[in-house]
This record gives structure tokens, sequence and C-alpha cells, in this order.
């Protein structure tokens, strides 16, 4: 398996006022094509901070982060958001879905940025609605559904732009576990069908027991192998 | 139009909130065209004049006459084609509330130096031949439903006792802007009754109404014919009929001038409110914005989100504002006192500028929201909590 993602050196600060906030310091971290990773650590070690800048959403104080052999942390906002939008697939906690767009038109929405006919368009969505296993659900609103079905909903609208990378924060953090076991079948069997490339955060090391493989981060640095 | 529809679903995801604006954007528009349309049929009353003619009055004020005698005077002055003249009668026509012009007027020469007044060789032949009829605008003709052949009475106030005249005909207006709202009726038939009456008042006019050839030389003139009589017992002021009608107008300025500034106060109150509403839907939206940008729309994207959410409700609200100011200056026209204004309609110019400050009130109201959202970075909006 190829590297897909290379983090090299990489420093994240914020700050609030005039105070600096270091959340990551020096971080390099490598990973392979294929892989699905699950990144625990608890709150506050800069587990979603490196999610982030892996998917061009942040940008770091300092260091490379390259992805499918573009080095983002060079990108301008412009290029960032076309890159983000060919290349990157986001499975966020609390879904995020758009509460006026039925799971269709949600599912639709990345595909709006692309040159696809309505047609094509169509079939791709149903496609991975159908693969979610929401293809009797297309029309219905976030509203409608329960957070398991929301969460996949969210799941489709990450994988139809067919992204190199996904990356998932907390997917089943707001997740009954039954909902929250469905919802990592799906990962994995997009993972091992699909050889979609995962890095996922969680703190429930049962979702980390799903992953190929997992990474700690305390305090800004990763520890073990 | 995906894009629109998401517009369409955003704006209606509120729909008290958005209904709430459109009817505040419709009611800004309605007495924004209302205002306008006072403000702007004043104006016209201006604007109608005729710049080959000239007004001469009494220097003090308007209000005070000049000699009969003047009009041989005038007449010889070079570049003067004719000199008409005519004089404020007022009095009461059936009520009080029936307000329109009435003039005694020189009858063998007005309609030569108010041309935009048509009316037919007949009945003009008629009005001059007899002593106490009288000439109608359309406009009153239609109002009152007097016909030709019809008597009018008349209830003097500044010349006390009862006036009786016979309609002998009915002019119509040139244009839009032409007054349809004058009774005219003659000079000679008032002055035999005040030589009688009240001698003192007789042979006198009200103000000189001269036709010039060249509009070029109406400075020139003007200071001729005031040069005629300076140092008498009734110094003249001749001025274009323009500045005349200015000049009458401007005593109604300071109304006017507020009512102008009221009706783009409206517009800019208005402004506030959308761009309120703007902003809190912006800002609920804070977190959805962060996905759009996640999901790699642009800065154009979101732009085109916001502005045309904001210009859509404005539309909203605008169009249908445009669409009762019709009915509703029409009803308003009904309300006032008949005449009051000679004409009241919509000027075009009232209804693209209502349209413009539609446009232009979503414009604004989308600047600040969409500067907000650009700004905020996509971490940052995740983590907003409305």
């Amino acid at each position: 398996m190829t590297e897909l993602i290379q983090v090299d050196n990489v420093s994240k600060s914020y700050w609030r006022d005039s105070f600096e906030i270091p959340v990551l310091s020096n971080l390099s971290l490598s990973v392979k094509k294929g892989e699905f990773m699950a990144l625990m650590g608890p709150s506050g070690s800069g587990k979603t901070t490196l999610l982030n800048l892996i998917a061009g959403i942040d940008k770091p104080t300092s260091g490379k982060v390259i992805v499918a052999g573009t080095e983002i942390s060079n990108l301008g906002e412009s290029a960032l958001a076309k890159w983000r939008a060919n290349n990157i697939g986001f499975v966020f906690q609390f879904y995020n879905l758009i509460p006026v767009l039925t799971a269709f038109e949600n599912v639709e929405l990345p595909l709006l940025l692309t040159k696809l006919s309505k047609a094509d368009r169509k079939k791709h969505v149903e496609t991975v609605l159908n693969i979610v296993g929401l293809g009797s659900h297309i029309q219905h609103y976030p509203k409608q559904l329960s957070g398991g079905q929301e969460q996949r909903v969210a799941i489709a609208r990450a994988v139809v732009t067919d992204p190199v990378l996904l990356v998932a924060d907390e997917p089943t953090g707001d997740l009954d576990k039954n909902s929250a076991d469905e919802i990592l079948t799906l990962l994995e069997r997009l993972n091992k069908e699909f050889n979609k490339t995962i890095m996922m955060v969680t703190h429930d090391p049962h979702a980390a027991e799903r992953a190929r493989s997992v990474r700690h981060l305390e305090k800004g640095d990763l520890v073990g192998a | 139009m995906k894009v629109l529809k998401l517009i369409l679903k955003n704006a209606l995801r509120h729909k008290l909130r958005t209904s709430l604006t459109i009817l505040g954007i419709t009611i800004a528009v309605i007495a924004f065209g209302l205002l306008r349309t006072v403000v702007t049929v004043w104006d016209s009353s201006v604007d109608a004049a005729s710049a080959k003619r000239l007004i001469t009055r009494q220097a003090v004020s308007f209000i005070f006459t000049l000699p009969y005698s003047y009009k041989e005077k005038i007449i010889n002055v070079p570049g003067v084609q004719t000199v008409s003249f005519a004089n404020w009668f007022g009095g009461v026509y059936k009520d009080k509330n029936n307000f329109f012009a009435r003039m005694a007027v020189d009858v063998e020469t007005i309609f030569d130096v108010m041309p935009e007044f048509l009316i037919s060789p007949e009945e003009l032949a008629a009005f001059k031949k007899e002593r106490n009829s009288c000439v109608i605008g359309s406009e009153i003709a239609k109002q009152y439903n007097i016909k030709v052949g019809d008597q009018m009475t008349l209830e003097g106030d500044i010349y006390p006792g009862r006036w009786d005249f016979i309609v002998r005909g009915i002019y119509r207006p040139q244009n839009k802007n032409t007054d349809a709202t004058q009774m005219l009726f003659h000079w000679q038939y008032v002055d035999e009754r005040m030589k009688i009456e009240t001698p003192v008042r007789a042979g006198n006019v009200g103000w000189y109404i001269v036709a010039i050839k060249d509009p070029n030389k109406a400075a020139v003139i003007s200071d001729q014919i005031d040069a005629l009589f300076k140092n008498s017992a009734a110094e003249t002021k001749t001025e274009t009929e323009k500045a005349f009608t200015q000049g009458f107008v401007s005593s109604s300025g300071a109304i006017i001038t507020a009512m102008n500034c009221m009706s783009f106060m409206i517009i800019g109150i208005i402004m506030l409110v959308l761009a309120n509403t703007m902003i809190m839907a912006a800002r609920e939206r804070t977190r959805e914005y962060a996905v759009f940008k996640t999901l790699g729309f642009s800065t154009y994207h979101l732009t085109g989100l916001i502005l045309g959410e904001s210009l859509l409700i404005s539309f909203f609200g605008g169009g249908i504002g445009i669409a009762l100011t019709y009915p509703i200056v029409a009803a308003f026209e009904q309300a006032i006192p008949k005449g009051f204004f000679p004409f009241f309609f919509i000027e075009p110019k009232t209804t693209i500028m209502a349209l413009s400050a539609a446009i232009l009130i979503g414009i604004f109201a989308a600047i600040f929201p969409i500067q907000r959202t650009l700004k905020t970075k996509i971490v940052e909006g995740f983590r907003f909590v409305g």
C-alpha cells in the first residue's frame, strides 16, 4: 500500500485573545492508501485538529500536510475548497445535514459542484443511498429520520463523489449502541469492499476496535505505535 | 435550478419571520410609492409650465392685483406675442370640499396663450359671445357630471354674492401633465359687477400671462416689462411661468421636502429590518455554511445563496408593494378633496425607483451576513453555538 497521507512536523496553535494555545507540536504521521485508522485520545488532545488539518479545513501553524500527492498546507482558500470537493468525504458527529433538503438532496449537494448531468447525479445518489441502506428513504427530510439513518445519509453524502479519503469525526458519538454498530459496519464495508481510506476520530474503544489501526494522541503528540 | 430551490427553501424556513419581513417591505414600498407620487405630482406642475410664457404679477406678492391698463403697455414690449390675464376668483361650488381653480380670465386671449387647453372652435366662439358663460376642464365635467348648457353657481368669497354661469365649453388637456380641473369665465362679468358693488376693486387683474416668441429672451423681456412700471403704485415682477409656479409651490416646499426625506427614510428603515432578518438567518445557519464550505462550496456559491435569499424576499415584498401601490394611489386620489391635485398618477419613474429601492434593500441586507459568513472559518463555524 502506498502512502496517501503524510503529515510532517506539523504544529498547530490557536489564539484566544492574546494567549497562544498550542494543540499539536511537531507531529508526524503517515497513513497508507486503503487504511482504516482510528485516532483516539482524551478531549483536547488534538484529534479533531489533526483530522481538520488532514481534511484541509484548517491550516497548520507550521509543517507540511500532503494528501494524495498534494501539499494542501500551501493551498489558498479557493484551491483548497476545490481540492476538498474532489478528494475528501466528511462524516461529522452531529451529521450536519441541511434540514430543508431531503436525503436525496443532501447527498446530491457535493455533486452539484461536478459536471455530472442531472440523470447521472440521480444515478450516483440512488446508488450510494442503496449502499447505506436508505434507498427507500430518499424523499425523507432529516427530521423524519432516526439518528442512525441521518448518519447513514451523511456517510452517503461523504462518499457520493468517490473521494480518496473519508474523514469521520466521532461518527458514533451521538448514536445508541445499535445505530453505532450499524455505522461502524458501514464504514468497515466502505473500507473493505470499496477500498476507501478512512480516518476516524473516536473516544469509544469499541469503535476503535473496528478500525484496522489505532493511534493515540495525548497533549498534541502521537503516542504508541 | 437546485440553488434556486435551496434559496427558496431557506427563505421559507421561518415562514412567519419571512412573511413579516415581506409585509414590512410591501408596506414600505407602498408608502414610498404614495409619498413619491405626491412629491412628483407637486413637482410636475412646475415641469408642465411652458417656457414660452411669462407671468407678470404684483412685485410685492401675487395676492395683490395689477391695473387692467397694463395690458396695452405690455403688448408693445418687443418680443411679446400675446398678453392675457387671469384673476383668482375662489368661491364655493356646492360644497367647500369641491376644490378646483376658478378664474376670471380674458376670454379673447386665454386660449391663445394656453394652447394646451384644447377646445373646439364652436365652443370657444359660444364662450366668447356670452358674458356669463364659462368653460370647464374635462376632469371637472367628469367629476361633477356637468354638460355643456348646464348651469354652475358659485358662492363667492373673495367676490361675495351668488354667481351664475352657463357652461359653454369643456376643454381637454393636451397631455397628462395638463391641468384639466380649471373653471374659466369672463373677467368682464366679474369686473362689471365690481364696478357696481365695490368700485374700488374694479379694473384690476390678478396677473398677466405673456406669451413670448423666443424663450431665450425671457430674461430681457421680463426686465423690459418690469421697467415699464418701475416707481409706479403697482410695480411688477415678471418671471417665467416655471419660476412663478416654483414660487407658488415653494410655499409648500417644507412639507414636500419632509415627504421626500420620509420616503427615503422608510426605505432606509426597511433596509435595516431585512438586514436584521438576514443576519439572524445567517447566524442560525453558521454550521450549515461551514458544511457547505467543507463540501467545497466556494465564496461565490455562499454569496449567491445569501444574496439570492435576500433578493428573493425583497423582490417579493417589492413586487407586492408595487402591485398594491396602484389601487392604493387610486383610492387615495378618491379620498383627497377633488381638484386638490390637478392630476394624480404614479409616474413610471416612481415605479422604477420603488423597484430599484427593493433591489437595493436586498443587496444591502445581504452585505453583513455575507461578510460574516465568508469571514467565519470552517472550524469556527462548527464550534458555533447559536
